[in-house]
């Protein structure tokens, strides 16, 4: 029997538990993993997998429990342990030097002498062939794609002769194109007898590439079934603990009048180099106007030109006619444009992290006061209102934001600038790391903000939701707009065609378009 | 053509102090840690390394103590900013203040007690740091002037940045260091020991400057001891670092170019350009300053400013 199971499974946990502080962050979590199987493990934000897994590589200490690599108990203490034992950590966030050379990421960290680059380059190559992966070794990490990087981090946990592979949400930055690549070699890796364990929050992908799913909620692994059997409804009742819808509202547009019309517009970066690369689009009143694209495509620029914190050296940007480059953000705000911007830190840019709600409201109000003294009256009423409005989890206006979950923070950004009754409000990844519930509630928000005839932008990552939620999609690739399609009748390998760089426009048209 | 030979001599002679603040601020530097003290730990090397050589009258005592208390300063510096992960600027700043005054405090306290009311080196120790007496080579013409003709500590000094070079682009630990400089957060997920790699780096960056430290002190005013013998050549070292691009190759011929600048006024003379002695003295700092602003309008091209420079590594952050 003891025998068997050493050839079967390559994790295998029993009965995990971990707590920080009184926060019980895994309760006697089961978990098995055979070689040459992928198991996803699925779960809302707050459900213990990051946490499940950093006990994996190393980085916590569970409190009780015990975990068995190829059949025999072991004790992960350090990220250098768990190389030993085979396990592999390929984080959402890449662990790259951006000024190395692939082949230097890839030893990096790796004992011994250092061998000529012609002999570590032939190595590589011998690996990369094996799992069909695609690679230069010779050149820079800052001049690869997200793709090209992700498959850097691949590398490097099975150069260090890993067998168990953890991927910690690896979609989340792929085109769709580029993802069907990663499941290939995640596939091929599967055939070669590695243990892959997978993290997303997509249920697509979860059906389309596991051979069985695990699912934890609130710290507790809940079932464990074969992906065969399930569909995406299945899952998302054992994720949520309930049965839950879907499907995300669409209401219909009832009226639509540009309202932001950008014409030619062109942003350069700091270092130089075209962020914005002469686009036009509009933006229309009850409608809502999603914007997709890889990562660091431009839609930071373009978020912060329009708000006005950013110079743009060529084209306009016409609100009702009126060209609102060169004007103040506080201008900007005045005239009704809106921006709630979500950046991956989350906290960054529109609220300050370290004080409460009421100041966070204070901030963009405060300038219409009177005098020289602040009444915060308004603003503790407008945030005591928020809370009761959009179910805001805080123990009062005046705890300091940080210490709210994201969804909450999530909430309070968005509700403070819907507040301002905006005509136009501009959104940039409002569910990031959210979880379906809080999702759905943002998404009903948005809809309720179309429904009173804001012009709303949506800038989003997963395709699904943006073809679901938006009227129209604008497509942003290496600051281009390779394509501006209805939602009716697009398809999601058609966005992932335009987020690559291939036009939708045919040459024609792009010359009727000027 | 003599006059050139003494004019490139005296520039590398004063080239050297420089060269082991640049060589030592350069490996401190590509732990990430911007260590503003460089001027501190070359006055502490300086004092200590001189009363060694000045009570034991042997040189290589003198630059192994030099070495030791650079040392000492600079893991000073590594337990704020390391471990304790206090500002840098201002922890390297406090460094450069408390080195200059624990130089200057223990300096007048020797001399003080010293019965003939100044502190000059014995002659043994003289010999042994003077030039020139490299057997049959030094007697060559020109070559041997030119090139077998120094002191002990400039074939140290292009030795120590020859290897660490070497270090740097060769060799595992090398590249573990980088890559702390550059994403601590990737190095560490590669299984580095970040906080060793800095401590270890830090500390052996501090060692070098030390030695720098025990030139000024020894050779720059003839083995007599005077307060305030570093003079701010520490500061020049730290924009050296940028102007050598973080590389120690680099270091070598821009040190020496600033040592030509720091010796100049002694080779131009009066007659040709009319300039007060004042502007010779102000010419090393001007260009300082001018490197400075070129190299911060540098953005293209690759230049190997380590990323993570200035900022201290907190494994739990997010």
């Amino acid at each position: 029997m003891a025998k068997q199971e050493k050839s079967l499974y390559a994790i295998e946990c029993r009965k995990i538990t971990k707590t920080f502080g009184q926060v019980l962050a895994n309760d006697e979590i089961d978990l098995n993993v055979k070689y040459g199987e992928i198991l996803a493990l699925l779960g809302e934000n707050g459900s213990g997998k990051t946490t499940l897994m950093n006990m994996l590589s190393g980085i916590y200490h569970p409190d009780s429990g015990q975990i068995f690599i190829g059949g025999s108990e072991v004790k992960i203490n350090s990220p250098v342990d768990a190389m030993n034992l085979g396990i592999g950590m390929i984080h959402q966030h890449f662990k790259l030097v951006e000024a190395f050379r692939a082949m230097d990421n890839i030893i990096l960290g790796t004992k011994g002498k250092k061998e000529k680059n012609k002999v570590t380059s032939e190595k590589i190559k011998e690996i990369s062939q094996t799992y069909g992966l695609e690679i230069e070794p010779e050149k820079y990490v800052c001049d690869m794609s997200v793709s090209e990087k992700q498959t850097v981090e691949i590398l490097k946990v099975l150069y260090k002769g890993a067998e168990i592979l953890i991927l910690d949400e690896p979609t989340a930055v792929l085109t769709p194109q580029e993802t069907e690549k990663l499941f290939q070699i995640l596939r091929k890796m599967k055939e070669k007898g590695c243990a892959i364990i997978i993290i997303t929050h997509k249920l697509q992908e979860v059906l389309e590439i596991s051979d069985r799913v695990t699912i934890l909620r609130k710290g507790k692994s809940i079932d464990t079934v074969e992906t065969s059997t399930c569909d995406a409804q299945k899952l998302t009742e054992l994720m949520v603990g309930r049965p839950v819808s879907l499907e995300i509202n669409h209401p219909p547009v009832k009226e639509s009048k540009t309202i932001l019309k950008v014409v030619d517009l062109t942003v350069y970066k700091a270092d130089g180099t075209k962020a914005i690369d002469d686009i036009s689009f509009d933006i229309r009143s009850g409608e809502i106007l999603g914007v997709a694209g890889v990562a660091g495509s431009g839609q930071k620029e373009l978020c912060e030109t329009i708000a006005g914190l950013m110079e743009a050296s060529k084209g306009a940007i016409l609100f009702h006619k009126e060209n609102l480059l060169g004007k103040t953000p506080s201008e900007i705000i005045e005239k009704g444009v809106s921006m709630s911007f979500v950046p991956e830190d989350r906290l960054g840019m529109g609220l300050v992290a370290s004080m409460g709600m009421t100041d966070n409201m204070l901030l963009k109000s405060y300038q219409k006061g009177k005098g020289a003294f602040v009444n915060r009256k308004p603003a503790r009423e407008m945030a005591e209102g928020l809370i009761k409005q959009l179910d805001i989890v805080t123990p009062g206006t005046e705890t300091p934001v940080r210490l709210l979950s994201g969804g909450n923070v999530q909430k309070v950004l968005l509700g403070r600038e819907i507040e301002s009754a905006p005509s136009v409000l501009i959104t940039a990844y409002p569910v990031r790391g959210l979880d379906i519930n809080s999702s759905y509630t943002i998404y009903d928000l948005l809809n309720e903000q179309k429904k009173k005839n804001v012009a709303v932008m949506y800038i989003g990552e997963d395709l699904d939701v943006l073809l679901e939620l938006s009227d129209r999609i604008m497509v942003l690739c290496h600051g281009k707009i390779t394509g501006i399609v209805d939602t009716q009748g697009t398809t999601k390998e058609e966005i992932g065609m335009m987020m690559t760089g291939e036009n939708k426009f045919s040459d024609q048209e792009k010359e009727a378009q000027r | 053509m003599s006059m050139l030979i003494k004019f490139l001599v005296a520039a590398v002679g004063a080239g050297t102090p420089l060269l082991f603040g640049t060589v030592g601020e350069i490996l401190t530097e590509k732990t990430g840690h911007l260590n503003l003290g460089v001027e501190g730990m070359m006055s502490i090397g300086a004092c200590i390394g001189f009363m060694a050589g000045y009570y034991t009258d042997n040189f290589f005592i003198a630059i192994l103590a030099g070495a030791a208390a650079g040392a000492l300063g600079a893991l000073i510096y590594a337990v704020l900013t390391v471990t304790f992960m206090a500002n840098q600027n201002v922890t390297g700043l406090t460094l450069t203040i408390f080195g200059i005054g624990f130089a200057n405090f223990i300096g007048i306290f020797v001399l003080s007690k010293s019965p003939e009311g100044t502190l000059k080196l014995p002659e043994k120790i003289t010999a042994a740091m003077r030039g020139g007496n490299i057997p049959a080579l030094s007697k060559l013409p020109v070559v041997g002037e030119l090139l077998f003709s120094y002191s002990p500590f400039v074939y140290i000094g292009i030795a120590i940045a020859v290897a660490c070079a070497w270090y740097l682009n060769h060799t595992k630990a090398g590249l573990s260091l980088k890559a702390v400089g550059e994403n601590p957060g990737a190095a560490d997920a590669a299984g580095i020991k970040v906080t060793s790699v800095k401590y270890r780096n830090i500390i052996f960056g501090g060692a070098i400057c030390g030695i720098g430290g025990v030139y000024c002190a020894m050779i720059i005013n003839g083995g007599v001891w005077i307060s305030n013998n570093v003079g701010g050549l520490g500061w020049i070292a730290v924009a050296l670092v940028i102007f050598a691009n973080w590389q120690p190759a680099y270091a070598i011929w821009g040190s020496f170019i600033f040592g030509a600048l720091r010796v100049l006024k002694y080779y131009i003379p009066q007659s040709v350009l009319p300039f007060p002695i004042a502007f010779y003295d102000m010419l090393p700092f001007l260009i300082t300053a001018l490197v400075l602003v070129i190299s911060s309008m540098r953005k293209s091209g690759r230049i190997n400013l380590p990323a993570a420079l200035g900022l201290n590594y907190f494994r739990e952050e997010r």
